[in-house]
């Protein structure tokens, strides 16, 4: 049986972790490629129903992915990132779902590496839990 | 403005579950300014709806709309609107407990041939103001007999536990009320405002007893401008 390939779908900040993605493709570092990016330019707009709408949509996890704090190019986008994925966590439990399925990091601007153990973290995470109930 | 808050989830869940058609109607006034029932909270709540009913492998059809108002004909009079509401099985309003039932007596008097179920998604708190980002408290009462140009623009029937009128108890202490000491204590703001105003002098006259009877004690209250009627 084929192994299960999780399908992560990334929201990243233009400023640091879309740059850290570029930097990991470049130097080579292996991450999953079932991986799906989205730019945004700050990851404080990414809402509550985004994160909602993408499980609903089949993806197996869903990792928001900002500045390190205190380094957010828009001050306080990281931190209000943070909250909302903190909240559409309670939200996803309430509807008997796994709330780790949903995961928010930092990763320092260019750093690949950082990068690439994001999202090996988050796909071994959602490995463990299994392929999304709604797909099935 | 009115404030309200959500209900837990599996109290919606338990009013609708039996149904298979839902429509989640958001309200475009005040709970939207308070982030409980505008756009953004009906399409929180049809996304948890709709995973919840397909994770246990039910054929829910979960619809989204919006009303600018929906204590007022004016907007809930919408054909794109009243198209859904028909084709629906249940409806679950986020506005205000005046917006549920106007939108449950509109939907009915509108549509005479099928009766419409409408269902609350929140709970109406209180009419307050907004302190800060995210945070509101109660301002106003409603009692219908307004005292507050004797009160330095601070309500005691709201802001004083026991709604006094004349003075404050003696469980203020250093300006917060006894009962929990995270609420200033109205009478402390009350004074510390008409002294800087230079009328403490208005909280001489002993205020009478209040009538209650402009309160909701009678039924429900009506206000009929007969200038505007014709």
């Amino acid at each position: 049986m084929k192994e299960f390939e999780p399908k992560i779908i990334a929201f990243c900040c233009h400023y640091c972790a879309l740059a850290a993605a570029d930097t990991a493709g470049r130097t080579g570092l292996q991450f999953p490629p079932s991986l799906r990016v989205i730019r945004v330019l700050c990851t404080g707009k990414v809402e509550v129903p985004h994160l909602l709408k993408a499980i609903e949509a089949g993806a197996d996890g869903v990792v928001v992915i900002g500045c390190k704090f205190g380094e957010c190019y828009f001050k306080q986008g990281n931190y209000r990132a943070r909250k909302k994925v903190e909240r559409a966590k309670s939200l996803l439990e309430e509807t008997g779902m796994e709330q780790s399925r949903l995961r928010y990091d930092s990763v320092a601007g260019p750093s690949g590496k950082d990068f690439a153990a994001v999202i090996s973290t988050m796909t071994e995470e959602v490995k463990a839990l299994g392929p999304n109930p709604l797909r099935s | 403005m009115i404030v309200g808050e959500r209900k837990p989830f599996s109290e919606i869940l338990s009013m609708v579950e039996d149904y298979s058609k839902i429509l989640v109607i958001g309200c475009g006034s005040c709970v939207t300014v308070c982030m409980a029932g505008g756009e953004e909270e009906v399409k929180i709540l049809a996304s948890q709806l709709r995973l919840a009913f397909r994770k246990n492998k039910r054929d829910v059809k979960v619809e989204e709309a919006m009303a600018l108002r929906q204590c007022d004909d004016e907007y809930l009079n919408d054909p794109l609107l009243l198209d859904k509401v028909k084709a629906a099985d249940i409806v679950i309003s986020m506005a205000c407990g005046v917006g549920v039932q106007h939108a449950t007596s509109f939907f009915n008097r509108r549509i005479p041939d099928k009766p419409i179920r409408v269902v609350p998604g929140l709970n109406t708190t209180f009419m307050g103001a907004n302190l800060d980002v995210g945070i509101w408290e109660e301002r106003c009462v409603g009692c219908g007999d307004c005292v507050l140009e004797k009160t330095g623009g601070i309500c005691p029937v709201t802001r004083c536990a026991k709604s006094l009128l004349n003075g404050p108890c003696g469980g203020s202490s250093n300006g917060k009320c006894e009962i929990n000491k995270e609420i200033d204590c109205a009478w402390h703001l009350i004074i510390e405002r008409l002294e800087a105003l230079g009328e403490l002098d208005r909280l001489k006259p002993i205020e009478p007893y209040k009538d209650w009877r402009p309160s909701h004690n009678g039924g429900p209250r009506k206000t009929v401008r007969e200038d505007m009627r014709i």
